[in-house]
């Protein structure tokens, strides 16, 4: 399969990629690792007219710690967050969930900056990074700004990002107890649900609790009824599963080969129950 | 219009025009004549187009030639010097570990970054570590076998 024709720009910087993106207008996009996109333009779903690429911008790909913020550069794969060593030593909940993402090849190359931009509704780290109550820091024209990652997902593919923004990192506190939690397909690898859930827990209660799932729906979205039942808890068996239950009061759900509506709300409560009990031993 | 790009591979220097669109398989297929790398599904699911890039697996299928601009790329045909037989390539013939062959370049194009990963990997690293490639005969037994057997022996 062969996609359409398009022009080919690299940009050596993010202000170049921004000044490139404005300069050959909504019919572009940037490419960053390709596998979103490529697989799109090769179906001939997206045919920009002039691809930029960012893959080699410096300074937008790692892991970084600056008083207790996490940092992520955009450019960061998959796979390097799957190894990355800070991040199994203090925010374990992300090397976990991209080490889940598709097979090696695909974490070899896909980026963490691209996964957010792309929005996938079964992608699994923008569930991460709204359980995380992570910044997702654009550059644009107008200078930088960050938005937090409950605002940035707004529905299928559907993201705040301007024409001439690019996501340049994502930021978070170092979480307490976080785990993720999913149910893959089998042929596909993305999440038929995956659920992230952050806890903060004094002497066995739960203090407070941010729980959020991808693949049920358009795109990941907090499930605030859960977080709600489960703050104030003491965590045993029987709270998480009853805060679990509030799970499946999510509003509009995917129905699809791999899973009706009625099997996804099953496993998201399923799922959600599996996180919390997760994040909880951490 | 064409760009000018150049691309190791397999330890020689390839100084090219490509068309943006041209995906780094056909480039390697189609314009370097190395056809030991397939394509099977040309839709990202089943690893027969694997190649390392700069030593990790990618599928040669969902990358763009100009992509890979001054990587160092090998193909199945550069993993062995002349005449002899990688580790991997030795296994898969000892083990059995292909049928009709066709999945067997990207089989062992994987293998090498999950041996890089996991020198001494468990069962269940090796098929975690194969998720990106299918074999269509269904051979798995035999290949996991092998990926084994170069690791240094049967367990
Ligand atoms: C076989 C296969 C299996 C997969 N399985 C999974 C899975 O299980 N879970 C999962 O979550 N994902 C999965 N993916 C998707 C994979 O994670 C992609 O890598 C990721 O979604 C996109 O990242 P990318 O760097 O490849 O982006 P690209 O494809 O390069 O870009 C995607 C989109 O984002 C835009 N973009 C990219 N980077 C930026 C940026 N920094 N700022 C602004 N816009 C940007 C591009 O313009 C484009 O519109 C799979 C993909 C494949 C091919
Ligand atoms: S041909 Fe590339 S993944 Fe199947
Ligand atoms: S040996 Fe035939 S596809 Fe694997």
């Amino acid at each position: 399969m062969i996609p359409s024709a398009f022009e080919y720009r690299r940009a050596g910087s993010v202000d170049e990629a921004i000044a490139l993106k404005r300069e050959a207008g909504s019919a572009a996009r940037f490419i960053a690792g390709g596998h979103s996109l490529i697989p799109l333009m090769k179906l001939r779903l997206s045919e920009p007219s002039v691809l930029i690429d960012i893959g080699r911008v410096p300074g937008l790909s790692g892991v970084s710690e600056d008083g207790g913020r996490i940092s992520i550069g955009a450019l960061t794969t998959h796979a390097d967050l799957e190894s990355d060593p800070l991040l199994l030593a203090v925010a374990p909940i992300v090397a976990e969930a991209a080490g889940e993402i598709g097979d090696q090849q695909v974490r070899n190359r896909g980026t963490i900056g691209g996964s957010l931009a792309h929005a996938d509704p079964a992608a699994d780290l923008p569930a991460v990074v709204v359980a995380l109550d992570a910044a997702i820091h654009i550059a644009g024209a107008d200078g930088p700004r960050a938005v937090a990652a409950s605002d940035f997902f707004r529905g299928l593919f559907e993201v705040d990002l301007g024409e001439d923004e690019l996501i340049t990192a994502v930021s978070f506190d170092r979480p307490s107890r976080a785990a993720y939690a999913k149910l893959r397909h089998p042929a596909s690898h993305f999440a038929i649900v995956g659920v992230a859930a952050a806890l903060t827990v004094e002497e066995g209660v739960c203090t407070g609790a941010r729980v959020a799932v991808t693949g049920a729906s358009t795109h990941a979205r907090r499930l605030s009824a859960v977080e709600e039942a489960l703050t104030g808890s003491r965590l045993d068996d029987d709270s998480i599963a009853q805060a679990s239950a509030a799970a499946s009061e999510l509003g509009d759900v995917n129905a699809d080969l791999a899973g009706s509506e009625e099997y996804r709300r099953a496993m998201t409560r399923a799922f959600t129950g599996r996180a919390i009990a997760a994040a909880a031993s951490r | 219009m064409s760009v000018p790009i150049s691309v190791t591979v397999n330890g020689r220097l390839h100084e090219l025009e490509v068309e943006p669109r041209m995906l780094l398989v056909h480039l390697l297929r189609e314009e370097l004549n190395l056809t030991g790398t397939h394509v099977g599904c040309d839709t990202s699911q089943c690893g027969a187009c694997t190649v390392l890039m700069d030593g990790d697996s990618a599928k040669s299928c969902t990358v763009f030639a100009v992509q890979a601009d001054g990587a160092s790329v090998t193909t199945i045909e550069g993993l062995s010097a002349e005449g002899g037989m990688h580790p991997l390539q030795q296994a898969f013939w000892d083990e059995h570990g292909l049928q009709c062959g066709y999945c067997t370049p990207g089989m062992i194009m994987s293998g090498v970054d999950l041996l890089d990963r996991h020198p001494d990997p468990s069962e269940q690293e090796i098929r975690r570590g194969l998720d990106g490639n299918l074999c269509r005969c269904t051979g798995y037994e035999h290949i996991v076998n092998a990926i084994r057997d170069a690791a240094g022996g049967a367990k």
